[in-house]
């Protein structure tokens, strides 16, 4: 036995197990149940199949396109302005003119450090509604204007949490890019300069190309990140709901519906929504990139 | 080269560009940062004050208040300090040593159903765990491991992005050194053991920092598994600070504060492994 766990046939096996146990156990059973859980009805000592009952109360409800609609407007808005600022910040700080870029991209990168609860809790007081919050007294004192209800209404809500995000993100993705404008080769930069291309003109047709792959990738997590995002709203509105929703997303959606009303079957019917999403921006994403098609190792 | 580039950028253009790009990040940085300040500027301003003026930037009524309560030991804070240190001790060094585990036998074997097993890897990868809190949360209360850390530490225990990075780590290894330990009589997990492991320092300093980091900050899966607050994480000890009657912003804005503090000196002192560690899953096969 000892001899036939140790031969070079049943070892690989050995070494992969404990993600094929685990993988089955919490991944493959997880999402099958909440398959089977979206046709049930799930409450304490009562489950039965119900057919399609939870989606069709999904087609009716009236707060469902709301959150809906908050995560698409958030990811759209994450979306336009953590892929071209980044790149933007990680040419400029590639640039050969460029002194103590180190320490610019540390500071940038220093807000991935602090966890969701405390980045939330910050902005959550930054942009307090009274007069002297940091920013409210920042546009009263410094634009002239009127103190905003940050939290009250939709397009300032948003705006808090759009800025939460950037805060955040921005230096992870100047690192993404900085990293893949590492690997190319300096002489093609060179080359283009000789020939006469201005810096538009290589930012479009060399530096944008070359890094088609880390735009992609950060385009792919910045749409989950995006789809998925929950705490940082829960963290504004400090765990109550928001008025009017304004802050609800599809994640915060099942949240309430699986974990504070224990509606299982309802928020396993959402969560198969937008996993179906997430499978289909997947599979998009892995052709874009040539991962599945490269990988005979 | 550098001749050719001459007529092309004159220096003082070179040096123009160079002042206005730092003057830029300069900005950027002051913007950056100010968060921060205010945060820890608050800290140290009566806690009713938060309430009426929320986080500014103006020196007026400091006070060292928060921080003697913060200190005084009449609050959960240390305990759950000390959890958090725990948990992420505990669950970095065994999702360590399990990826590391699983990335080798990736790495250095053939075998039938790898390219299937290592698809599913990439798959895990990318679902957000979100999606799978329900069903992850019913697993754990069915295998009775709430408000236990075997409960927050397990699912995640084979992690995939570790898994792929230690992978592509170990395909720059030269297979010639376990063909010699297999000479000199090791077993298959000899070798790993003591001839792979010794070799893998800087993946696992990378690695160690993803995965401590997000341990030290992560909130909602120790949310829906802890629920005494004697066992509280960090994260979710300061939410629960912010009850709705709770007048604990004393012990919040402080706390939070302590909370970046060792992130902050582990960041200064292994910079490098930081971003190498944080950005390894853009690493492409």
């Amino acid at each position: 036995m000892n001899l036939k766990l140790n031969s070079q046939k049943i070892a690989p096996y050995v070494f992969v197990l404990p993600f094929v146990l685990l993988f089955g156990i919490f991944f493959v059973y997880a999402i099958g149940s909440t398959i089977v859980m979206s046709f049930q009805s799930v409450n304490i000592g009562d489950i039965h199949f119900v057919g399609l009952e939870n989606y069709r109360m999904l087609l009716n409800d009236s707060t469902l396109p709301i959150a809906i609609r908050n995560s698409v407007i958030y990811t759209a808005l994450t979306l336009a302005l953590l892929i071209p600022f980044p790149l933007l910040f990680a040419c400029m700080l590639n640039n050969k003119a460029m002194r103590g870029s180190g320490i610019f991209r540390a500071i940038l990168f220093l807000p991935l450090l602090c966890s969701v609860v405390v980045a939330g809790l910050t902005f959550r007081f930054m942009f307090n509604e009274t007069d002297s919050a940091l920013v409210n007294s920042l546009i009263i004192n410094g634009l002239g204007g009127d103190k905003v209800r940050w939290v009250s209404l939709q397009w300032p809500a948003m705006i808090v949490l759009v800025t939460l995000a950037s805060w955040r993100w921005t230096g992870i993705n100047v690192v993404y890019f900085l990293s893949g404008l590492n690997s190319i080769p300096v002489e093609l930069f060179e080359a283009c300069e000789i020939d006469g291309a201005n810096v538009w003109q290589r930012f479009r047709y060399l530096t944008v190309p070359l890094l088609k792959p880390t735009i992609v990738y950060v385009l792919t997590i910045s749409i989950y990140g995006g789809l998925a995002m929950f705490v940082e709203s829960q963290m504004i509105w400090a765990g109550k709901s928001s008025p009017n929703n304004i802050g609800l997303t599809i994640v915060g959606y099942i949240y309430e519906n699986g974990i504070s009303q224990g509606n299982l079957g309802l928020a396993s019917a959402i969560g198969m929504i937008l996993l179906a999403v997430v499978l289909v921006i997947n599979l998009v994403q892995l052709r874009l990139s040539g991962v599945l098609g490269t990988e005979n190792a | 080269m550098t001749t050719l580039t001459k007529p092309i950028r004159k220096p003082g253009q070179l040096r123009l560009t160079g002042i206005l790009l730092i003057a830029f990040f300069t900005v950027l940085s002051v913007i950056v940062l100010t968060p921060f300040v205010s945060m820890v500027l608050t800290s140290f301003k009566p806690s009713n004050m938060v309430i009426r003026n929320g986080f500014n930037l103006k020196f007026e009524n400091l006070t060292l208040e928060n921080y003697k309560y913060l200190f005084s030991g009449n609050n959960e804070y240390f305990r759950w300090f000390g959890n958090s240190l725990f948990l992420t001790l505990v669950q970095t060094v065994s999702t360590l040593f399990v990826s590391a585990w699983v990335g080798y036998g990736f790495a250095f074997y053939n075998f039938k159903g790898k390219n299937v097993l290592f698809v599913c890897v990439l798959i895990v990868m990318m679902i957000p765990f979100e999606i799978l809190m329900l069903p992850l949360y019913r697993e754990i209360v069915a295998m009775k491991l709430i408000n236990s850390y075997i409960g927050i530490i397990l699912p995640y225990l084979a992690n995939p992005i570790a898994i792929f990075f230690f992978r592509q780590y170990l395909q720059s290894i030269p297979k010639e050194i376990v063909d010699a330990g297999r000479i000199d009589g090791c077993s298959e997990y000899g070798i790993f053991l003591r001839l792979i492991v010794p070799l893998m320092k800087p993946a696992f300093a990378a690695m160690a920092i993803f995965v401590g980091m997000t341990s030290w900050n992560n909130y909602l899966w120790p949310l829906l598994v802890l629920n005494d607050s004697k066992k509280f994480t960090l994260p979710i000890g300061l939410t629960s600070l912010m009850g709705p009657y709770g007048n604990n912003y004393m012990l919040l804005i402080s706390g939070a504060v302590m909370s970046v503090v060792p992130i902050m000196i582990l960041f200064f002192s292994a910079q490098k492994f930081f971003i190498e560690g944080m950005s390894t899953g853009s690493v492409k096969g």
